[in-house]
């Protein structure tokens, strides 16, 4: 976990000191906002993984002496096969395609993104096939 | 019933920790044929998915450039109108950069090797990922569908320039497919990104600390980070772009008030990093590449990681060279960061030579495609420094040199793909390629491509401006222009090699699962791997834990661990 915080704390606070160079060099909004958010988005998570390193012991993973039996376990639950990122997909396709073709294409894109967003989460909480 | 993905080696002290058999959990059960290509979330499946329809859009955007050489052949030909070439070449950087390379680099191999070499049962999140897919597919048939459409596909160039993108001068169909398509596409590198940085940071198999990933995988990881840093800045600027075109906004137009500079800027934001987003993976290929056919640890392990990071940490500074002929940037900040991106690179560079240095080089397609990648590289990497100086740049901007210069980085980056392919095609598939047509695909492709961009590098020298369908008829700028279309023949040639070699070797040289003697994991389990990818997994004590298994008379040399026990009661000799 240590390593995972450092490497994203390091490249936040460069991005944040390259805008602050940049931006007291050149006083040009986007490209510092977007550094600025840049470094924001290493600070987020990075934050949070340096808060959890201090709290717990380290994963099997980061123990380098660490044997596979030490790992042993359920690690997670995967789903086998699902239907639903396909369905999500084709409603994403439709949205997209009302930008060009007509707003009318909406309907069948977000009636099939709800769908699949209600047999998705539904899929999850049953335990999906296999 | 979802399936629980077990780390093997377990003992059967409580029924929560049971050994995995093969009979328990890694058997498919799932539905075949194309309900298995439909609903799968395993990697393996999505990740072939990636591969096979990225490089049908490698033959798609590689013939449009066949067709934009064959216009060039002679300075007033009339093979295409100049409105199709207007299409074609904006068409052919879009699907080249969009749907090719990009979702080649990150969404092709990575997902099928990343998770393997990292010994993670799938990525962290499966449906996620097959949304990825889909989006990518989606994206790309939206893309593409601008043909079909009155008015033809986009034409304002691959980099969608703001007053010439906008509805007055870009009306039609075709420009808001691209920008749909686009945004399609876009989005499934956000989640490739997000599942990406999950899997790595997550469900790395014990003893799998950071700092004993492969390269490959470490070049993953900062490729992820650098897209989740640049990819929403795109689609914001599109969906800018959308409004300005459809709902009265005037982000991007001088009549507004808007700033059309800021498309440059909110664009290039992502087109650099977006660069080192299709270079880190084909990178980190040839890497373990080199590696395994020099029979040697890879040279100065810890060095090519943090020439990783500070490439990934410099591209977020680097964009406005791109836009030094616009007068509104900050030239010294820009051409400095520009510049010491050489340091990283070059250390890469270095490395890659120091580990072939004195190794037992093994000369297969895998290892001529990376040396091919080597020279090509340094080539349009060298051109590249030239262009990070402004004065060098006013000179060459928007002309041929520039072309070229771009062309050698991404032919470098194919041959990189294309080691890829020969050196991990047989886990994939469980069989190998022909190696006496994959030589003879490599040369035609490595000699096309010098021939390609080296009479485009003097043509833009003597001032042909890029994105023109007819020239000045000048003998020796027709000339030039023939040899380059030549080496475009060359080159299309090696793709139909490449393309004879898959039909010639179906099923034909059976691979077993560790052909190459390679470092990483991935060569740990069979070929394909089974669901869920493991039946045991070796104890992990350096970067190489499956050459550790296999050459117990050498040790584990991992970095500050050396000499270790690999197996509980081995002796150490």
């Amino acid at each position: 976990m240590r390593n995972e915080a450092r490497l994203l704390l390091c490249l936040g606070t460069f991005f944040g000191l390259m805008m602050v160079v940049y931006w007291f060099w050149s006083h040009e909004n986007a490209g510092s906002v977007m550094m600025f958010a840049g470094m924001l988005l290493c600070f987020l998570p990075g934050s949070y993984y340096f808060f959890w390193s201090r709290r717990m012991k380290p994963r099997a993973e980061d123990d380098p002496h660490a044997t596979q039996a030490s790992g042993a376990g359920v690690v997670g639950t995967f789903p086998g096969t699902s239907i639903w990122p396909f369905t999500l997909g084709m409603g994403a396709f439709f949205v997209a395609l009302a930008l060009v073709f007509g707003i009318w294409l909406l309907v069948p894109g977000l009636g099939l993104v709800f769908w699949a967003v209600i047999g998705g989460t539904a899929e999850g909480r049953r335990g999906g096939r296999h | 019933m979802t399936t629980e993905a077990l780390i093997p080696g377990a003992t059967i002290a409580n029924p929560h920790l049971v050994i995995d058999t093969p009979a328990s959990h890694h058997e498919d059960h799932g539905p075949s044929g194309i309900l298995k290509w439909m609903t799968s979330t395993d990697h393996k499946v999505i990740g072939l998915s990636y591969t096979v329809t990225s490089v049908i859009m490698m033959v798609i955007g590689g013939s449009f450039a066949e067709l934009i050489r064959a216009q060039l052949w002679s300075p007033n030909n009339n093979l295409v109108s100049l409105a199709q070439f207007n299409e074609l070449f904006t068409m052919h950087g879009s699907v080249m950069i969009y749907l090719f390379v990009g979702p080649f680099a990150f969404g092709a191999l990575a997902n099928i090797i990343v998770p393997i070499q990292i010994g993670a049962p799938d990525m962290a999140f499966p449906r996620l990922n097959a949304l990825s897919y889909w989006l990518y597919l989606t994206g790309s048939i939206t893309m593409l569908s601008g043909f079909f459409v009155a008015g033809g596909a986009a034409n304002f160039g691959w980099v969608g320039y703001a007053p010439l993108s906008n509805s007055v001068n870009t009306p039609g169909a075709g420009a808001d497919l691209w920008i749909a398509g686009l945004l399609l596409t876009g989005f499934s590198a956000i989640f490739t990104g997000v599942n990406l940085t999950a899997t790595i940071f997550y469900l790395r198999a014990p003893g799998m600390t950071l700092f004993r990933m492969p390269i490959f995988t470490w070049n993953l990881l900062i490729t992820a980070i650098l897209i989740l840093l640049a990819f929403p800045v795109l689609t914001a600027g599109l969906i800018m772009l959308y409004c300005d075109r459809h709902f009265g906004t005037h982000v991007f137009s001088v009549a507004g008030g808007g700033v059309p500079v800021l498309w440059q800027n909110i664009f290039w934001f992502w087109g650099h990093p977006e660069v080192y987003i299709l270079a880190l993976p084909m990178f980190g290929m040839v890497t373990e590449v080199i590696a395994v056919f020099s029979k040697k640890p890879v040279f100065g392990y810890k060095g090519m990681i943090f020439a990783t990071i500070t490439i990934g940490a410099l591209s977020l500074g680097v964009w406005a060279h791109h836009m030094f002929t616009t007068g509104t940037v900050l030239l010294p900040f820009f051409s400095i960061m520009s510049l010491l991106i050489a340091v990283p690179t070059g250390i890469k560079m270095f490395n890659w030579i120091g580990t072939m240095w004195r190794g037992q080089v093994w000369f297969t397609t895998a290892m001529l495609m990376s040396l091919g990648f080597l020279f090509t590289f340094l080539v349009g990497g060298i051109t590249g420094i030239y262009l990070a100086s402004p004065p060098l740049d006013f000179f060459t901007h928007d002309t041929y040199f520039v072309v070229a210069h771009f062309h050698s980085v991404v032919m470098a980056l194919v041959m990189g793909a294309m080691a890829g392919l020969y050196y991990w095609g047989p886990k994939i598939t469980g069989y190998l390629l022909n190696d006496k047509i994959g030589r003879a695909q490599f040369w035609f492709l490595f000699i096309g491509t010098q021939v390609f961009t080296f009479p485009m590098y003097i043509l833009g020298l003597w001032g042909m401006p890029r994105r023109i369908g007819v020239y000045p008829n000048h003998p020796s700028w027709k000339d030039l222009n023939d040899v380059a279309t030549l080496g475009a023949i060359l080159i299309g040639i090696s793709t139909l090699l490449f393309m004879f070699n898959i039909v010639y070797s179906w099923k034909k040289y059976p691979a077993g699962d560790n052909p190459w003697d390679a470092h990483t994991l991935e060569w740990f389990t069979t070929s394909p791997p089974p669901h869920h990818n493991f039946y045991r997994l070796p104890q992990i004590r350096s970067e190489r834990p499956t050459w550790d298994y296999n050459h117990p008379e050498h040790h584990a040399a991992a970095h500050g661990h050396a000499g270790e026990k690999l197996l509980e009661n081995d002796p150490v000799a």
